[in-house]
């Protein structure tokens, strides 16, 4: 479920006059960009960005990067985007800044949306980028890695109700093989997590843990620790329990490095408006923290990023 | 008609591509019992003489071909008034079911459509079959080629007319490479290539074709020894030229079934596309024009089909 909370009615042109309002003179009214944007759905921010083009002639995203800035302006910028491109822009940035989870971004675009978000996702990169996302992707990254990612964006899943009980569990079994092994590079469990429906592989993933009593990301370990193997567990995370996987996100955003704010920022406007809810009672369950604590006692450095965070959380800002 | 020229029509008319219809229901259907008989004798490819026990059976390998001959024509309608994404999902599935043999058709549909095209054979896969073609594919073909058939038909490539030249050489200098070090390794396992090829959008692969014969002296497609690798290259570089060698291949009497039927697909998916610049290419390429074989070598209903979707198609 959502967390967003939105207003019955609102009218893109009063909204886009308060904005307006909000950046005229030195200042910025942070507190009334955020009691707008942070409200609004995407068709709902869609008209307002139509609205603000025609009124002012100016695209709502450049007037807002003149006046605010960080982390702040970075998060409202990807929220005021429409999903498709909002995510064709997450896969650039983490293609052409190559952080150490850029892997994880890929994979969450490629196997958390469904069929159709991730074809809109690859026209919207086309249109932004001039390439495919495949191609970039490919182009990239090297090795296994690469096998990986790519069959992964270049799915396009089955999404009906079909599945068949013994593939399952002859692949369920050759994937068990291949732990046994410790074949990780073997084409099969590629091919396996990227082309077969997602509802196939959870049969999959039953039927391992039935036959062997674990499950297969508890095999999926290596010495040293491999960028390869934790790109193989969080395309099993993504496909298995969404939700769980993105709680996690948020519960490994607090280490000896620091605050990994990109993530934290990315999950809560990614899933706002789908099932930031369940991925906040995941994270309470296990945290025994809520998200708004969290973020309240570890992002306060920015207040209006705080506070915007917030409102997407449901709170009221 | 004499009846020895009658005896000469009927076995042509059951030798080609389809079959003779009105000579069949015109001559043999107002044969009687000896004239019936002085044909099975005088055909002894059709009917072989059982000398001991003095009569004529069909040959039973002919008696299986002539039912495909029969049933060509039905089959090209059938392709023909399908939805384009239905046809091209069917022609998938059954080149995976069979084998080896009929992977060029996967080349063929995964290189030659447009990326809305291939996308929309892969939708309608999902709803006739219920798995995605990648699916099938992969879990179907295990052999060294299934790396590169799988990515090709998952493709989704970029169609605008921008490319980077700088990187469309460069990536020539690398399939060059790799070609000159096929010997130490085969280029089913190089991912570079894999990846140039079933990746970078058509107009980049064109200028990289164009790079390559400036490093190399020949076309890529020739430098490259791997049936589908080669497939791939004129697929998405030279689909017309590709178009014609198939149909040049299928237009003769003796080939095998899967030939054969290149003759009805090609001109079926192409009818509404390129058929014209392909009749064009083919004159050139060998001196013939196209209908002009077809009327040769085809029969029947199955020959004026392919005639008529031609005509229309060039007007």
């Amino acid at each position: 479920m959502a967390t967003l909370v939105v207003p019955k009615d609102s009218s893109p042109i009063e909204d886009a006059e308060t904005i307006k309002r909000a950046c005229k003179g030195l200042g910025t009214d942070e507190r009334a960009l955020i009691s707008i944007l942070a409200h609004r759905n995407e068709a709902q921010r869609k008209l307002l960005r139509q609205a603000y083009l025609d009124l002012y002639h100016q695209d709502l995203i450049q007037q807002l990067k003149c006046e605010v800035s960080g982390k702040f302006e970075r998060g409202l910028c990807y929220w005021i985007m429409e999903p498709a491109e909002r995510d064709a822009a997450y896969a650039k940035e983490a293609l052409e800044k190559a952080t150490p989870n850029y892997y994880k971004i890929i994979i969450e675009i490629g196997c958390t949306r469904t069929s159709e978000e991730l074809l809109a996702i690859k026209r919207s990169y086309q249109f932004l980028y001039k390439h495919s996302l495949e191609e970039d992707v490919a182009s990239h990254t090297f090795g296994d890695i690469r096998r990986l990612l790519v069959a992964i964006v270049s799915t396009y899943r089955y999404e009906g109700h079909v599945i068949d009980e013994s593939v399952a569990i002859s692949e369920a079994n050759i994937i068990h093989q291949i732990i046994e092994k410790k074949d990780f590079s073997n084409d099969e469990i590629i091919r396996i997590l990227s082309t077969r429906s997602k509802k196939q592989l959870c049969v999959t993933f039953n039927s391992f843990r039935n036959l062997y009593g674990s499950t297969i990301t508890k095999g999926l370990v290596a010495s040293p620790s491999d960028e390869y193997l934790d790109a193989v567990r969080t395309t099993i995370r993504c496909i298995k329990y969404p939700q769980r996987y993105f709680a996690r996100v948020l519960r490994n955003a607090k280490n000896e490095l620091g605050i990994d704010d990109d993530g934290v920022s990315r999950v809560i406007i990614t899933r706002a408006e789908e099932d930031l809810k369940e991925i906040k009672d995941l994270y309470f369950k296990r945290n025994n923290v809520t998200l708004e604590d969290f973020i309240t006692n570890n992002i306060s450095a920015d207040g209006d990023y705080k506070n915007f965070l917030l409102a997407l959380l449901g709170s009221n800002f | 008609m004499e009846l020895n020229q009658e005896l000469e029509a009927v076995p042509q008319a059951l030798s080609g591509h389809g079959v003779e219809e009105s000579a069949l229901v015109t001559i043999l259907g107002k044969w009687d019992p000896l004239e019936r008989e002085a044909f099975r004798k005088k055909t002894p490819n059709l009917f072989i003489e059982d000398k001991e026990r003095h009569f004529q059976r069909w040959d039973d390998h002919y008696a299986r071909l002539l039912k495909h001959e029969f049933v060509r024509f039905k089959n090209t309608v059938m392709l023909w008034s399908m939805h384009p994404w239905e046809r091209d999902a069917r022609l998938v599935k059954e080149a995976i079911k069979k084998g080896k043999a009929s992977y060029g058709v996967l080349v063929e549909i995964a290189c030659t459509r447009s990326s809305e095209e291939l996308l929309g054979a892969r939708k309608a896969y999902h709803s006739l079959f219920d798995h995605s073609i990648e699916e099938d594919v992969a879990s179907h073909i295990h052999g060294i080629e299934r790396k590169f058939l799988v990515a090709l038909v998952s493709a989704y490539r970029y169609e605008g007319a921008k490319i980077k030249n700088e990187h469309a050489k460069s990536e020539a200098k690398i399939i060059f490479d790799v070609i000159k070090n096929a010997h130490k390794k085969p280029i089913n396992e190089d991912d570079e290539v894999i990846r140039i090829l079933a990746t970078r959008s058509k107009p980049h692969l064109k200028a990289l074709y164009n790079h390559y014969k400036d490093i190399s002296g020949k076309n890529l497609d020739e430098d490259l020894d791997d049936i589908r690798f080669k497939e791939a290259v004129q697929c998405l570089c030279t689909p017309q030229i590709y178009f014609c060698k198939v149909l040049d291949s299928a237009l003769k009497i003796d080939v095998d079934k899967n030939t054969k039927k290149a003759l009805g697909r090609v001109i079926v998916t192409r009818a509404d596309i390129d058929i014209k610049e392909i009749m064009a290419d083919y004159n050139n390429l060998y001196g013939v024009t196209l209908p002009h074989k077809i009327q040769d070598i085809a029969k029947g209903n199955y020959k004026d089909f392919l005639l008529n979707l031609i005509a229309r198609g060039s007007n």
